[in-house]
């Protein structure tokens, strides 16, 4: 399995961010989406192929680290629940998943989903009915955070002096 | 002296713990709490049991909450106790709160820094009266208003990072050493900074309040500043083994602080700011700050400062900071000591009748 001929196949995904592969991306996208939205979304893509577990789902942790001054050395801040599948299409194509959290199910269909989406024939369709409805989604709730932000940044006046 | 092995307490726990369980859920005829309801609506108690449990996780730190009836440090407990039974899959590659998805961000030092000041959901500002109209349930909060953000919205440059290049700032070193970790080895003095700093990310809010406190109040004065304190989510990503390349996993809530402190240089350091660091898990600013001030206090042997105040004693904070294993040593003398204070009491009973029959002590008592 050639996780970069997978990117390449790929490339016409416009959604990544900059520094980000097409897998990089549709990756932080199942990580963020909750299961039933993932299945949701996969309810309106052509049949599904079999697939069976390989390890998982099951839950862990992750230590998250942080910089000394922000900028600085690794330091331990604590840890997350994380909670990873690998799965096995029938045409042979592994997924991973590792999101945050403990949802079982959310893992597992982002694995499935990560192995589908290496298909060159199945891909434009998922990324169209699953990946991208999901990013916009998540793009949305990220731009109204920083709107609400915006409507309490301080509007600075400077009072006329009696100098003047 | 032999440990007396006592039985006989299990029916009396038993019935204990029935009550307390009853006590738990309080009159059955008021609806139970939800797990979402304390995780929606009780979300800085949940960040403070994550933070001080040392576990990022909103439900499982809710249901600590609602098990330990809202007692915070018993809820972190919890967690702490919980996350023993996980395999630990991977550690993350330090966070970039400089990319944070930003609710709040403001800064004491400048006014008009690029990004803006950003007040965000803040109790500042509010005028600390009970509001009757939440004893009413049912009223939808008001709208959040929304602004389209300006151009500079987005980019927010770390305050440090716009006075580093005049060289008045400490900057950061960057090292890809590897950071000690407390759940693997236990502490062991000198404490490097990152052991620190993960002592205090976990350690209790209360004792680390009063720490900070007594710095501002010449216990190891800094002269701090808030240089900068931001609030929001960032992704974390880790690199598994089996990828090859870094994931992201989705965003945790932090908050982070810059504390800016004057420092009058040294032989080999001219005068400059330096600075102390507060990151902690979700809204927790008040932690946060607390979190700066003391790492900055700790670092005065580092900077060539005397060591004079409790605040600057490494091990003494690092000791204490720590509201399980606090709890732990203090409760535990409410479990039976019956031999220990049997002998005690033999102990006390001859020195008094050494004293009263107008002898000296043979010898000290232990």
């Amino acid at each position: 399995m050639n996780f970069n001929a997978a990117n390449q196949t790929m490339s016409d995904i416009s959604s990544p961010e900059p520094g980000r592969t097409e897998r990089q991306h549709w990756m932080a996208v199942l990580a963020r989406a909750g299961a039933g939205d993932i299945a949701a979304r996969l309810a309106d893509c052509p049949a599904l192929p079999d697939f069976r577990r390989l390890r998982g789902p099951e839950t862990g942790l992750v230590m998250v680290r942080g910089r000394q001054g922000g900028g600085g050395a690794a330091f331990n801040l604590g840890e997350m629940t994380v909670t990873r599948c690998t799965v096995r299409t029938e045409c042979g194509r592994t997924g991973h998943a590792y999101v945050a959290g403990r949802d079982a199910r959310q893992a597992e269909l982002a694995a499935l989903v990560d192995a589908l989406l290496q298909d060159p024939v199945r891909a434009p369709t998922l990324r169209r009915t699953v990946i991208e409805p999901l990013a916009d989604a998540q793009r949305a709730r990220r731009a109204q955070t920083v709107r609400k932000a915006a409507a309490t940044q301080v509007q600075f006046f400077t009072l006329a002096t009696m100098r003047t | 002296m032999a440990y007396v092995a006592v039985k006989g307490g299990e029916r009396a726990i038993d019935n204990a713990h029935a009550w307390l369980a009853e006590e738990r859920r309080g009159d059955v005829a008021v609806p139970e709490l939800g797990i979402d309801q304390i995780s929606g609506q009780l979300g800085r108690a949940v960040d403070r049991a994550m933070g001080e449990g040392s576990l990022y996780d909103r439900d499982l730190a809710a249901l600590a909450i609602k098990q330990a009836q809202g007692d915070l440090i018993e809820a972190a407990f919890l967690l702490r106790a919980y996350r023993t039974t996980l395999p630990r899959f991977a550690h993350s590659l330090p966070v970039e709160t400089a990319g944070m998805t930003v609710k709040r961000r403001i800064s004491a030092v400048f006014k008009d820094l690029p990004g803006g000041q950003l007040l965000g959901p803040t109790y500042d500002y509010t005028h600390r009266l009970l509001d009757f109209t939440l004893t009413a349930a049912g009223a939808a909060p008001p709208a959040v208003p929304e602004q389209v953000a300006t151009d500079a919205a987005g980019e927010m440059p770390r305050v440090h990072d716009i006075l580093g290049h005049e060289g008045l700032m400490e900057a950061d070193l960057p090292s890809d050493s590897v950071p000690g970790d407390l759940t693997r080895e236990p502490l062991s003095f000198p404490a490097p900074r990152d052991v620190r700093l993960q002592a205090l990310a976990r350690g209790d809010e209360g004792f680390l309040l009063a720490l900070g406190y007594s710095t501002q109040r010449g216990w190891g004065g800094t002269h701090p500043f808030a240089g900068e304190i931001r609030a929001g989510a960032v992704s974390v990503e880790i690199e598994p083994a089996e990828l090859g390349f870094a994931i992201d996993i989705g965003d945790i809530e932090l908050t982070e602080c810059q504390m800016v402190n004057q420092f009058k240089g040294s032989k080999i350091v001219p005068p400059q700011f330096t600075r102390g660091y507060g990151l902690v898990f979700g809204a927790s600013e008040r932690k946060a700050m607390s979190m700066a001030l003391v790492d900055r206090a700790m670092r005065a042997e580092e900077l060539g400062e005397d060591v004079v105040a409790p605040a600057q004693n490494v091990e003494f904070v690092l000791y204490h900071s720590d509201n399980i294993e606090a709890t732990g040593f203090v409760e535990h003398l409410k479990l039976p000591h019956y031999v220990d204070f049997q002998s005690e009491l033999e102990t006390v009973r001859r020195m008094r009748a050494e004293v009263e029959a107008g002898t000296q002590p043979a010898e000290a008592a232990e």
